[in-house]
């Protein structure tokens, strides 16, 4: 790993990712992030460009966190599992777990953490009830790789899998309230939020849920 | 050999002409203006050495103090007086370096304590008119903050832009950031930790006990005696530069090679390769230090533990800092690992400091912050840009 090619892991003109958009669609302007797995800064680029946000990032790859350093983002080498315990309550307006929460050890513990250091937490996660997954494992028996799980069983950094259903149930569990879950079809495009939600566990392939934790109601956020 | 030496007739000119007189500039604090130390004695009067490179802004913003380690000094960038060797940090200080001189104007002082021109145990106490030499009272990293305080002062610097200094520099840099909260826009402690382990007071102490054990030493009046305590600082200097290497390093580079012979020649010669490297090295230390000024400067790091003025809690050090923090530590750096700059990043993350950590892949030990390492150029050139955005700060002036 060279100096010179860390320009090319950030930057660049590249397509935002759809659930990218939407959170940057979420989040207000100018408000404290703090990215959880936070890979090449991309979302943190994404939120200080279009919201001029003060955002921070927490990723566990060296060289991703080099290479965001590198860029002017303020990011950590740390773990999801270990390192948010540190963090004093509603240090930030939004912690946000991008794709990462199914590659955490202890993910309910990093739920609570991403609820009591953000005034709303915001999770995006691939959904293991989309009905391809479904379909894949019911007739070839196999665990299902495609663009949203590209890794065999054997070589993905995903533990904790989970479906939409899965995921509601959690927040129930941790008293999280959902203001807002949208689902992505394979295409990326926004499945409509009338649906139910076994509909969007059906057809949707990654979902973003924006949270507010237990302790706070609606008149102190 | 004992201290009974010929040279006894000339005591004082045993000292480093550097010591009073460097070739750096140096600034003079006189009577009026005495350094309050931890130890609640005043140092008075006293002197700062400095180097300053680039050109201080209009609007003074753009300044960087570069805080040395252990036996560095203010040459940073500059060729060094005694041994003529490029400076300490050629590499990262300079036009178009990571700490960009035609951007920044660079400020690096020689610790109070040392020996290149700041006063420590062998400048001459005024009231005596002899060397300090054990009477100059026991200074911590504290001390050396507040001198360096005053010089930046004295420059007409309100808030610096950035304090950097890795190992001994590191810990200046989070007392600055502690201590000056307001002077400090941006804090880069490398290679650190934020208190002293028991190992690495040991090695001190071994370091210290190998001086005092030399006759030379003479209870540290040697510069009456006329003598140097040669043996015994070299002896420290080995020990301690085993600290700063790895053992990949060192087998890299040496291996069991044999030094100018192919076969053991059954003796204590320096047979080993290695062992002539640590004889060099400690040899080529005791012509540009003062032995004293080693025995000052490690009981300083011994002493330090932010924890201690912050009631036990180390965030407290750091509660209410806009600072925008910078920590890197090295993979193989044994002497502060990488888990002592996490519990840095821990307690900056407990106030919600505006904080980047990055531990950068080398086998080179804790040395490694002051060699070329791609990654971690890359990392200071990327926070350094960022944050002089932040701060107003224009890109470099076209250069010449």
């Amino acid at each position: 790993m060279n100096a010179p090619d860390l320009g090319k892991i950030v930057g660049g003109p590249k397509v935002p990712r759809v659930d990218h958009v939407l959170i940057a669609e979420m989040v207000e302007a100018g408000s404290r992030v703090l990215d959880v797995g936070c890979g090449d800064g991309e979302l943190l680029q994404l939120l200080s460009e279009r919201k001029g946000v003060d955002g921070r990032g927490v990723e566990l790859q060296r060289d991703k966190v080099n290479a965001c350093v590198a860029h002017g983002l303020s990011v950590i080498q740390g773990d999801a599992d270990r390192d948010l315990d540190n963090y004093p309550d509603q240090a930030f307006d939004y912690a946000i777990l991008s794709l990462t929460i199914q590659a955490t050890r202890q993910p309910k513990n990093v739920l609570e953490n991403l609820l009591r250091i953000g005034r709303r937490a915001i999770v995006s996660f691939p959904n293991f009830g989309h009905w391809q997954v479904r379909t894949k494992l019911l007739f070839t028996g196999r665990m299902p790789v495609n663009d949203n799980l590209p890794d065999q069983w054997y070589l993905t950094p995903n533990a904790h899998l989970c479906t939409i259903r899965d995921f509601a149930d959690l927040c129930e569990l941790v008293h999280a309230n959902v203001e807002q879950a949208v689902a992505f079809n394979a295409y990326g495009a926004r499945l409509p939020i009338k649906w139910s939600l076994s509909m969007q566990n059906m057809f949707g392939e990654k979902a973003v849920f924006l949270l507010r934790g237990p302790g706070l109601t609606p008149t102190n956020r | 050999m004992t201290g009974a030496s010929p040279n006894l007739a000339a005591p004082v000119s045993r000292r480093h002409p550097q010591v009073d007189t460097p070739s750096s500039p140096v600034v003079h604090f006189d009577a009026s203006a005495p350094l309050r130390l931890a130890c609640q004695q005043d140092l008075a009067p006293f002197s700062i050495a400095y180097e300053t490179y680039g050109e201080l802004n209009a609007a003074k913003s753009n300044a960087i103090l570069i805080c040395h380690a252990l036996t560095a000094d203010q040459y940073v960038a500059s060729r060094h007086p005694i041994t003529g060797k490029p400076g300490w940090w050629n590499s990262m200080v300079g036009p178009g370096k990571p700490i960009d001189t035609d951007r920044f104007y660079v400020i690096c002082s020689n610790v109070v304590g040392g020996c290149m021109g700041s006063t420590g145990p062998a400048s001459i106490n005024p009231k005596t008119g002899t060397p300090y030499g054990l009477t100059f009272p026991v200074i911590t990293v504290g001390d050396m903050v507040e001198a360096q305080a005053r010089l930046i002062d004295y420059l007409g610097v309100d808030q610096l832009f950035a304090v950097i200094g890795g190992s001994m520099g590191g810990m200046q840099v989070l007392e600055w950031a502690s201590r000056y909260k307001d002077r400090v826009f941006a804090a880069v402690p490398i290679a650190t930790a934020a208190w002293h382990s028991s190992q690495n007071i040991a090695f001190h102490e071994v370091g210290r006990q190998a001086v005092m054990a030399d006759p030379e030493w003479s209870g540290g009046n040697y510069y009456a005696a006329g003598t140097v305590p040669k043996n015994g600082l070299a002896v420290a200097r080995m020990a301690a530069h085993i600290t700063y290497l790895s053992e990949e390093a060192l087998h890299r580079k040496f291996g069991r090679n044999l030094q100018d012979r192919s076969s053991l020649s059954f003796s204590f010669n320096a047979e080993f390769q290695v062992e002539s490297y640590l004889r060099h090295q400690g040899s080529t230390f005791v012509d540009r230090f003062d032995a004293n000024s080693y025995l000052y400067i490690t009981r300083a790091l011994d002493y330090f533990d932010m924890r201690e003025s912050a009631g036990g809690v180390l965030a407290n050090a750091f509660r209410g800092t806009k600072t925008r923090f910078c920590v890197v530590s090295f993979t193989s750096d044994w002497l502060y690992p990488t888990r002592e700059s996490r519990e840095i990043v821990q307690a900056l993350n407990a106030v919600a400091a505006n904080v980047s950590f990055v531990e950068i892949e080398s086998d080179k030990g804790h040395d490694a912050f002051l060699l070329e390492e791609p990654t971690f150029f890359a990392t200071i050139r990327g926070f350094l840009n960022a944050a002089a955005t932040k701060r107003g700060l224009g890109p470099a002036e076209a250069r010449k």
